[in-house]
């Protein structure tokens, strides 16, 4: 393997990516809307909302639906404080993972796709780089930056969140246990899934936004993770978190297998 | 090129087709090492197609092709490592300066990370470009691009430079530079594969060259040898005086060997008030009868050039076959 040329390759496409107004912008509005202005919305709401006298609830009723010791961790909170917690801790959970996806999609598109559309792919295709130290070069090139925008954002988030619990509720509660595994664990398995699906899009599309669209589908499983858990048909754990992360992954080891199975400089060059 | 040259490029019936379209079609041909070899055709001859299969980046749909030895379908990226290819367009990032471009193309072919640097400054200085050197390749004129270009096609020092039109779209002070790196390239050893076609380029650069039309190999040869092959027979042009050219043409129509005199168009000629008429059929071992026979009829003769076939004449002449 010549890793000199994949590291370079993968290093030139993450630094020009992140220079390239229609990558970056993405980047810093999404962040900041997701992990931002979301939090600090709904919990502006609740600390209005603790204000004001509201009918308790059924707190039988309710504690069924939240995750085991939750209740008693939390105990001796407003019914507002509760939800914002649980807010901030469980149902805006699978949203975070829009934020590695979206990255590692965006640079990837403007990978291969946005190569061909700028017509600088064929001096990468004479480089002296085999077919899989190409792909390779090209997934590491989406992955890190998209990992990193994740991590950058579990942070922001982080320091949000707890400003915005310790104002509602005088609580901190991040980084917990499932954060720091959607972090770490789910996050880059979700970078490295969107990233390989845009990088095979990019491959049979010419230009950066018909790559960027097919790859953004890939958010879709997202929203029906946040569906589901705001309809109360399950809820995040650590161990549904982290069986979450051990599924990407070897999804990820699949779609991986596949491109570099069917990834050919010479199927690529018969299209250009 | 003697008998001890190696051959670096042989191809054996090497066909490549898209759908229906037949691009190059059962070419065979071998390069020696050290040569110039100019590869002559229209757009969409089969040139670049035949560059890619060479170099690994496009699969033959027949036939075979070796390069150092190695079989470009399999070893692709051993033969990359040492060609260099320059594409018909730069294929140049304009968010990069040219200094970063040719610093990531260096680490990408391998250059020592010690020797990077001063190599891309010497191909910087080599191709004008050290002033914007830290200009971003976006704000280049298309000649800057080419030279850029040019400069990461050598940047590993290869030993076959394939250049695909090197010179389209350059002004004549930048094609002659692209010449006259050619030629230093030549004396260094390195063989060098011409697409073009710009067929006094090729007449000028090229030890050999090969004429495509439509993925088909016409002729292949030197420049000289295919122009002796084109069957149009000799001629010689006289400049003579304007007054005296019904009388030149009327005297030389009935002097044997010539075939036919006929005046021809000269702008230079008639600005110096003077005439020029072809003499068919003329060697140039007639030249000193047939300049006797104007100073007896007292024609004043201001030149007189044989003409051979040049390689337009042939290429033209292989078209229409």
């Amino acid at each position: 393997m010549n890793w000199g040329a994949v590291w370079a390759i993968a290093r030139k496409d993450a630094m020009v990516a992140l220079r390239t107004r229609a990558v970056v912008l993405p980047l810093i509005i999404v962040p900041l809307v997701l992990m931002v202005g979301v939090p600090v919305l709904v919990g502006l709401i609740s600390g209005m909302a603790t204000q004001i006298d509201t009918p308790s609830t059924d707190m039988e009723e309710l504690t069924k639906a939240l995750p085991s010791g939750f209740a008693e961790q939390y105990a001796g909170l407003s019914d507002v404080q509760a939800g914002y917690i649980y807010f901030v801790l469980y149902l805006f959970a699978p949203m975070y993972l829009v934020l590695p996806l979206m990255a590692a999609s965006v640079v990837a598109a403007d990978s291969f796709a946005g190569e061909k559309e700028r017509r600088t792919l064929e001096a990468l295709v004479y480089t002296p780089t085999t077919d899989r130290e190409l792909l390779l070069a090209k997934i590491l090139g989406g992955w890190i930056p998209g990992s990193l925008v994740g991590l950058v954002g579990f942070v922001i988030y982080a320091i949000v969140a707890d400003i915005m619990t310790f104002y509602v509720a005088g609580r901190i509660v991040l980084p917990n246990p499932l954060w720091l595994l959607l972090a770490f664990w789910v996050g880059p398995a979700a970078a490295a899934l969107g990233l390989g699906v845009t990088v095979i899009a990019s491959s049979r599309v010419n230009t950066f936004q018909e790559a960027y669209q097919i790859g953004s589908l890939v958010v879709l499983p997202v929203v029906l993770l946040v569906v589901g858990q705001a309809a109360g048909a399950f809820i995040l754990s650590d161990w549904l978190v982290a069986l979450m992360g051990l599924m990407l992954w070897m999804l990820n080891v699949i779609i991986f297998a596949l491109a570099a199975a069917t990834f050919r400089r010479t199927a690529l060059m018969a299209r250009l | 090129m003697g008998a001890a040259a190696t051959s670096v490029i042989t191809t054996e019936k090497l066909t490549r087709s898209f759908g229906s379209q037949v691009a190059v079609d059962a070419l065979t041909v071998t390069i020696e090492a050290g040569e110039v070899f100019g590869f002559l055709g229209h757009n969409g001859a089969g040139k670049t197609t035949t560059v890619r299969m060479l170099n690994g980046v496009l699969a033959p749909t027949a036939g075979s092709a070796r390069v150092f030895g190695l079989d470009p379908t399999t070893d692709g990226h051993r033969i990359r490592a040492r060609t260099g290819i320059l594409t018909e367009t730069p294929a140049l990032d304009s968010r990069l300066t040219a200094r970063t471009t040719l610093l990531h193309f260096a680490e990408v072919y391998g250059v020592p990370s010690h020797a990077r640097a001063r190599r891309v400054d010497e191909l910087l200085a080599q191709f004008e470009l050290e002033k914007r050197a830290d200009s971003k390749v976006g704000g280049f004129s298309k000649g800057m691009r080419q030279r850029l270009a040019l400069a990461r096609t050598l940047i590993h020092d290869p030993e076959i430079i394939f250049l695909d039109e090197p010179t389209s779209g350059l002004d004549p002070v930048a094609i002659r530079d692209v010449h006259q790196m050619i030629e230093q390239l030549t004396h260094r050893g390195r063989t060098v594969f011409l697409c073009t076609h710009n067929l006094a380029e090729a007449e000028r650069l090229c030890d050999r060259v090969a004429v495509l039309a439509q993925g088909r190999m016409l002729a292949i040869g030197a420049t000289q040898e295919l122009g002796s092959r084109l069957n149009r027979g000799h001629r010689v042009s006289l400049e003579i005086e304007a007054r005296d050219i019904a009388r030149a043409i009327k005297l030389f129509a009935a002097t044997p060997p010539v075939s036919l005199a006929e005046a021809v168009t000269d702008r230079a000629t008639v600005r110096n008030g003077s005439a020029t008429i072809v003499l068919h059929g003329v060697s140039r071992h007639d030249i000193p009868e047939m300049i006797q026979t104007a100073l007896r009829h007292d024609l004043r003769l201001y030149r007189v050039q044989p003409e051979e076939p040049s390689l337009e004449d042939v290429y033209f002449a292989l078209q229409e076959l």
